[in-house]
């Protein structure tokens, strides 16, 4: 959405959909005043950035090496997005705010909550989801560790962990006990899956060791 | 006749061994589909309106401005004018729209005109709660406490509790809910009782049983919070209905969820325990009280395991404006097991004992399982080290700082765990492949993967072979998964169905192999003269007899013959450190003991035992539902504020189970709410041994921690 004609003006068009949104995510009055003053971009003096919304815009987002398009509001998340647009559902929407880590993505090689990066905002970048994981139907090393490990229960937090994992072996290979807290800090499971997760994440660390000596698949 | 039993230790291939859960793969690629991953065609998204106020009576509803915008296909009023509101986010009103913020927008465009009412929603200081909230006291005594705690040298009075909890699912509540055609429902729930819940909802609808059918393949949490068709579930197929039977999401919000969707009650108590100087218990009296929201709670098993002679207790039901509880991993057990624990701790302290004597001396009061637990308790202290770590309290344990305290704690628990009602159908194909149709539910528990183990071992072929389906209310009945009733009514009834057909398929082949079915054994895959392996068929060869017509068994529980029974002890010690300048408490060690009769798996039961563990150090250290006093709402709604242990918190684990005679011939009993019990109890425990003190209440927040310590003069003795 960078054509200008494309943008829209709030003050000519005083649209109860954008005063609803500002007051959905709680705008002061003070940040109102900044999209209504008319003609506030142009006379500022610098390119204006691309307005799009608060209507749904068709974007192209790149899914696990496949381009998807789709039509969303600006304030979409991106976990949304795959959940609800395209029947990605491997991560989870759990606390929904990024406490929780169920909805862990890698976007660009780092791993980010998909809850708390919207979709609009994901175009152009990589994304990474567990779905992409396995290869000709053979679990990745992380996967199958938290497999053999049991490091899941009901399951719900797992793909979150298992891309947190992942992400943690791809930065840290030989990770410390600090590097595994600090990796894996940003996600919960509420059955206690921990004792296997702890066990997983060092079967992973040494299988992937050991593919790296072979010359396998880098970084997993 | 066939003859139902389990097999010898000896014979057996699959059960008791440590076998990955079959759907792991699916759970760690994203494939398993839970309930919140539904996508139907068409389908539309619901959000629910809900009461800002705890108590309130609403006056008028107004939807206009929210069914006439763009996107909202429908709204409901689910709670009407003159409803009175007895907790906050009470739902009140739900839509549905094409998109979540388009419903979200809808429902925050309906204006609800409310009559603020009074509320209570704190019960921790039982003075402040006003009469009207409290239910009549009820009382009971057995002996004569009064005369006996004369007759006691050494008496201990205090108070010990917990807080409201929630069950925080990760997945949270919720359906996906269409009709097909007019006098159809298919409703996709995240449930726990997969077999009564469509009954459920097709009374509440005025249809036939069996006009709902419930699909679930997987649930992400339950704990003991999701058995009914919540009344969103009903008033999302309704307002479905009304839109041509369009399918309607409806998940509930994580606020919601830790607001609404079930809480554990709190429980406090005023405990008198005596006992002699020798350390010989003498007598119980207790005055408890506590809540789970408008119905108020009933009192937990005080004292608890411990059989005193002479006891009195008296309890208070509180009716609060808290949204409702629900029973939560074995319901009472870990509130009274905390109460009881403590004071048994506190009075083996003032005695001057080491509790695990003091428990052993006294191990004969918890009746039948006396020598489980005494078995138990040896193991844990030595897993644990024990004799070498534990000081008198507030001496600090091996290792201790004059600022870093540690401490060491022990609890113990029962549960009872039988098996519940279950029905399976068993097919063998000509083919060799088998099937199994349960309308069972796996809650993470590993229930699909013991039934896989409990038929291949049945009929001796390879795990493989068999195919397990689960999850619809389409297959046999099931009971519903809570009290720990699983293990024991599917295996059960898978055991029978095998071993069903494995007589019939036996009785098929015999003339090929010239003998009669009795002089036939199934042995690795095949099917031979028993003790004369020459004359056999491959299973694949014996299943080919069959013709065209697969052979199909009904398996079920109960039935002839036990194949479970009920009732297990455990024993947990836990081993922390306390920093008494910032009252943080960090978990060192953490052992658990545990029986369960026969274990099926030994992978998925060590992984419940962890799992239970883990959750308690959240109960224990992390958890409280915090209810604001002014708005009657609660300030944690989330999962910053509501906190769960992260995998930093919970220092090293150890499971052992109780396995071989004396247990394995009891069958397969439960072990989903046993090792939940205990870890408020140790931890509560090992922190008053280091620090000297009692935390009165869980959970044992730093705050928590300093004021108790200030209370005694800011240092530990």
């Amino acid at each position: 959405m960078s054509s200008s004609d494309e943008r829209r003006d709030p003050a000519e068009k005083p649209s109860v959909s954008r005063r609803n949104f500002l007051k959905g995510t709680g705008v002061a009055g003070v940040a109102l005043t900044i999209p209504l003053a008319p003609g506030a971009e142009a006379r500022a003096g610098v390119p204006a950035a691309p307005v799009i919304g608060p209507e749904k815009s068709k974007i192209t987002l790149n899914v696990n090496g496949t381009a998807r398009s789709l039509e969303v509001e600006p304030r979409v998340t991106l976990l949304d997005a795959l959940r609800n647009d395209l029947d990605v559902t491997g991560a989870k929407r759990v606390c929904d705010r990024a406490t929780c880590g169920a909805c862990s993505v890698i976007l660009d090689g780092k791993l980010v909550y998909g809850c708390s990066v919207l979709a609009i905002e994901a175009q152009g970048r990589k994304i990474e989801t567990v779905e992409s994981l396995a290869s000709n139907g053979e679990l990745h090393p992380v996967q199958k560790a938290f497999v053999d490990n049991d490091a899941q229960q009901c399951g719900f937090c797992t793909p979150g962990f298992v891309m947190a994992c992942k992400s943690l072996l791809d930065h840290h290979p030989e990770p410390s006990a600090e590097d595994i807290r600090m990796g894996l800090g940003g996600n919960l499971c509420r059955c206690g899956t921990y004792v296997g997760i702890k066990a997983a994440v060092a079967q992973a660390a040494t299988e992937l060791k050991k593919t790296r000596a072979r010359g396998g698949r880098r970084n997993g | 006749m066939a003859e139902y039993k389990w097999p010898e230790e000896s014979k057996r291939k699959y059960i008791g061994k440590r076998i990955s859960r079959i759907d792991g793969p699916d759970k760690v690629s994203g494939r398993a589909k839970y309930t919140f991953d539904i996508n139907r065609p068409g389908m539309l998204f619901g959000k629910v309106l809900r009461s800002p106020h705890a108590h309130a009576k609403i006056v008028s509803i107004d939807t206009s401005a929210a069914e006439s915008m763009p996107g909202v296909k429908g709204v409901r009023i689910i709670q009407g004018p003159g409803t009175e509101i007895q907790w906050a986010m009470d739902e009140i009103a739900i839509v549905a729209a094409i998109d979540e913020g388009t419903a979200e927008d809808a429902a925050r465009a309906i204006k609800v005109k409310y009559e603020v009412l009074p509320h209570v929603v704190n019960e921790r200081d039982l003075a402040a709660v006003p009469a009207a909230n409290r239910r009549p006291p009820t009382e009971q005594t057995k002996g004569d406490p009064e005369t006996a705690f004369k007759g006691a040298e050494v008496i201990v009075e205090d108070v010990y509790g917990n807080d409201v909890i929630t069950h925080c699912c990760l997945e949270t509540h919720g359906v996906v809910t269409e009709w097909q055609g007019a006098n159809n429902v298919l409703l996709h729930q995240s449930t726990q009782s997969i077999s009564s819940v469509g009954g459920e909802m097709a009374r509440a609808l005025q249809l036939p049983a069996g006009s709902v059918e419930v699909k679930m393949d997987h649930i992400g949490g339950g704990f003991g919070s999701k058995f009914p068709v919540d009344r969103w579930g009903v008033e999302a197929t309704k307002l479905s209905k009304q839109l041509g039977g369009a399918p309607i999401k409806l998940m509930l919000e994580r606020d919601a969820e830790l607001t609404v969707a079930g809480t554990r009650p709190s429980a406090y108590a005023k405990v008198k325990v005596g006992a002699k100087k020798d350390g010989t218990l003498v007598a119980w009296e207790s005055e408890s009280w506590g809540s789970g929201g408008v119905a108020g709670t009933g009192m937990p098993p005080y004292p608890y395991v411990w059989q005193f002679a002479n006891q009195k207790t008296r309890h208070h039901s509180i009716s609060t404006n808290n949204g409702p509880q629900r029973a939560w991993r074995a319901p009472n057990h870990p509130q009274a097991c905390l109460v009881t624990m403590g004071a048994l701790e506190d009075l083996a302290a003032r005695i001057g004992m080491d509790s695990l004597d003091f428990v052993l001396k006294n191990i004969e009061l918890t009746g039948v399982r006396a020598n489980v637990y005494k078995d138990e308790l040896l193991k844990a202290a030595e897993m644990i080290e024990w004799k070498k770590i534990w000081r008198p309290r507030g001496q600090g344990g091996v290792g201790s700082t004059s600022t870093l305290k540690r401490g060491l704690g022990l609890s113990l628990h029962t549960w009872g765990g039988g098996g519940h009602a279950s029905d399976c159908d068993l097919t063998v194909h000509p083919d060799g492949s088998v099937e199994i149709k349960i309308g069972s539910q796996d809650l993470g528990t590993g229930t699909r993967t013991t039934i896989q183990i409990v038929v291949a071992e049945s009929l001796a072929v390879p795990r493989e072979l068999v195919k397990v389906h689960l999850g619809s209310n389409k297959y046999p009945p099931s009971g519903s998964s809570g009290g720990s009733t699983t293990i024991g009514g599917v295996s059960a009834s898978s055991r029978r169905a095998s071993i069903d057909a494995l007589n019939m398929l036996l009785e098929k082949v015999a003339p090929t192999l010239g003998t009669t079915a009795d002089k036939l054994e199934a042995v690795d895959g095949r099917i031979q003269v028993s003790g004369d392996p020459s004359k056999s068929l491959t299973w694949k060869q014996a299943c080919a007899k069959l013709g065209t017509q697969p052979l199909t068994t009904r398996g079920k529980n109960p039935g002839r013959e036990n194949l479970t029974s009920a009732g297990v002890g455990g024993v947990q010690m836990a081993d922390v450190t306390v920093d008494i300048e910032t009252g943080v408490i960090r978990m060192n060690n953490f052992v658990a003991v545990q029986d369960c009769g026969l274990i099926i798996d030994m992978k998925t039961a060590e992984s419940q035992v962890f799992g239970a563990m883990i959750m308690g150090v959240t109960f224990a250290l992390y958890e409280e539902k915090v209810m604001d006093n002014q708005t009657g709402r609660m300030l944690n709604p989330n999962m910053e504020f509501y906190r769960l242990a992260g995998l930093a918190d919970i220092g090293n684990f150890k499971v052992h189970m109780m396995t071989g005679k004396g247990y394995d011939e009891r069958g397969p009993i439960g072990l989903g709410e046993p090792p939940t019990v205990s870890p408020g109890a140790a931890i509560a425990n090992a922190v008053a041994n280091a620090i000297g003190v009692r935390v009165p209440t869980l959970p044992l927040t730093p705050d928590r921690v300093l004021a108790a310590l200030a209370r005694k003069g800011g240092q530990a003795s």
